[in-house]
């Protein structure tokens, strides 16, 4: 029986790993992502792992290092965040264009400057396009549980590409919560050994990436679109798997209180779970709002989110960047985009929330749909508005 | 739902303590949540730490702003730090002090119930340090049913290994010795 425990989501990751039985974990320390492979270097340290732990010079070598090991066929692992994910940057295009299925997790940070070591989603969505497949988790047991199914989706033959997991820093990757940590049995059940198409062997030389010259480039971008568009079916037939094997369910979007909802709060990561309590308070105060999370960012389920807010009039997007000088947060962005010209289309109103670590709390959920009611009767003068600002 | 804020110096160990209540209440079969003010370690700065216990699954990850309970580990904390910063009418406010009472409420303006326990002084002659973590929850369990005595005691079995005997009987001199108002 798969056992309940209180643990910090950091170190219940790091036995995900464990139990995906990863070969190779190549990683530097960054806050607040250093727990999760401070205890990978331990659990390798002690025995309890099969697997070379390398310990990197920089985020760059690190995620070169997976690179290299993933095209010799083990399975891969490493963890970063904040500037580390920024060090990493060159390489994340490298892994994902290679269709190399390295997993990873970003504990999320802000980025410098001014320094800020606090959560926000702005390091991942600097990287919003770097071509890897992107979860975000709301809670430790998800974060588990994405972790297991990453390997699962990366690795897949159909799929190759590889795979970050989101996490929240600190508010997530360092709370002690109660988490179900799954079986070796049901693991190895769920999760088939990793037997790429190609690998590097020296028995049977083979070049990866090389020169993409005019004539070709634009066909492999293609391909790498494609690639990720299709992945989608096989994200989610990995969900139903696991499903079957552990009992907990994820779609790509997950619905809260909202079949009947006029306004629709739309949010990713852990503060869903704080926007689930303003919804509860709320829909006790007689107003019919719900929650939309989105699960996969990347590739983007647009099919499905059409879908989850079909007969809402308003999206109250919360974004949790603020890219300066864009029209708007990415989450609103792509939300006007897959909403252009739909008929009966929702208004998407876009706001912006908790950046370098401010609390998300349910009074800053419960102004942001007062907006968005006002905003459905007379029309905001921008596209987005930053929530939370301290007045003096 | 059960909210505890705990306020100590960084180094004192709260966090560990903050992180006990929580993995002694999920081991109860509730649920819980425990974790920092996150932010670098700093030793010896007023720092605290969150709990939250509850029968049912806990969906929120804000701070705790509203405690019904709070744990004060360092005896002049109260002087520069307001601990009883939005608690709730009927919380608590759990104080390790060589002060009585009274003493506190006057020196502090503590409001509501209080409770209080010379931890200091039972760290020093149990621990044979002025390290007042465990001796502290033994006065949150004294004054309070967060968790039960049995759960707790496993749990600081498992982190201080070795060292949890003296933790142990650090934390059953502060039950017996916290006086709760």
């Amino acid at each position: 029986m798969a056992k309940r425990v209180g643990v910090e989501v950091s170190i219940a990751i790091a036995e995900a790993v464990k139990l995906a039985q990863a070969e190779i974990i190549a990683a530097y320390p960054i806050t607040p992502q250093t727990h999760i492979v401070e205890h990978l270097s331990e659990i390798v340290a002690d025995g309890e792992l099969d697997a070379e732990f390398i310990p990197v010079e920089s985020e760059h070598a690190a995620l070169s290092t997976c690179c290299g090991s993933v095209a010799a066929g083990a399975r891969t692992y490493t963890a970063t965040s904040s500037q580390g994910l920024m060090l990493m940057s060159e390489v994340l295009y490298v892994a994902s264009g290679m269709r190399l299925p390295i997993v990873m997790t970003v504990a999320n940070r802000a980025l410098s400057a001014p320094i800020s070591i606090w959560n926000d989603h702005q390091d991942i969505m600097s990287q919003r396009d770097c071509g890897w497949i992107q979860t975000f988790a709301e809670n430790g047991q998800e974060a588990v549980d994405l972790t297991i199914h990453a390997f699962k989706v990366a690795e897949d033959k159909k799929v190759s590409l590889p795979m970050i997991v989101n996490i929240d820093g600190f508010t997530l990757s360092h709370v002690i919560e109660p988490i179900e940590l799954p079986d070796q049995e049901d693991v190895d059940r769920y999760l088939p050994p990793f037997r790429p198409k190609y690998r590097l062997d020296p028995k049977r030389p083979i070049s990866m990436g090389p020169v993409g010259i005019p004539e070709v480039y634009t066909e492999s971008r293609m391909a790498h679109d494609q690639a990720i568009k299709n992945a989608k079916r096989w994200i989610i037939k990995a969900w139903d798997e696991f499903e079957e094997i552990f009992g907990r369910r994820y779609n790509p979007i997950e619905q809260y209180m909202a079949e009947d909802a006029e306004i629709l709060l739309v949010t990713m990561g852990s503060i869903s779970e704080t926007a689930m309590t303003a919804v509860d308070k709320m829909r006790d105060d007689g107003k019919k709002v719900g929650l939309l999370r989105i699960r996969l960012w990347r590739p983007f389920p647009s099919i499905e989110f059409r879908k989850a807010a079909k007969g809402a009039k308003a999206l109250a997007v919360v974004d949790r960047t603020l890219p300066p000088g864009a029209a708007s947060g990415p989450v609103a962005s792509e939300l006007r985009n897959v909403f252009y010209k739909v008929p009966g289309a929702p208004k998407t109103f876009g706001f912006i929330a908790g950046l370098g670590g401010r609390d998300v709390t349910v009074e800053r959920f419960e102004e942001i749909v007062d907006k968005a009611e006002f905003y459905s009767k007379k029309r905001p003068k921008e596209l987005y508005e930053v929530i939370g600002v301290r007045e003096k | 739902m059960k909210e505890v804020r705990l306020h100590g110096r960084g180094g004192q160990g709260g966090v560990t303590s903050a992180e006990l209540v929580a993995i002694a209440a999920i081991n109860e079969g509730k649920y819980a949540q425990a974790f920092p003010s996150f932010g670098p370690e700093r030793r010896g700065a007023p720092v605290a730490a969150f709990i939250r216990v509850s029968d049912r699954q806990i969906r929120t990850r804000e701070k705790v702003y509203h405690p019904d309970i709070v744990l004060v580990l360092d005896a002049a904390l109260p002087s520069i730090v307001n601990v009883q910063a939005g608690m709730k009418d009927d919380g608590i406010t759990i104080l390790n002090s060589p002060l009585s009472e009274g003493e506190l409420r006057e020196k502090f303006g503590l409001k509501g119930r209080v409770a209080v326990v010379d931890a200091n002084k039972i760290a020093m002659e149990v621990l044979g340090l002025p390290i007042t973590n465990t001796t502290m929850l033994g006065a949150l369990l004294k004054a309070t049913n967060i968790v039960d005595v049995e759960h707790l005691e496993a749990a600081l079995e498992k982190r201080f290994g070795r060292l949890a005997d003296k933790n142990k009987a650090a934390m059953k001199r502060a039950i017996d010795e916290t006086v709760v108002i």
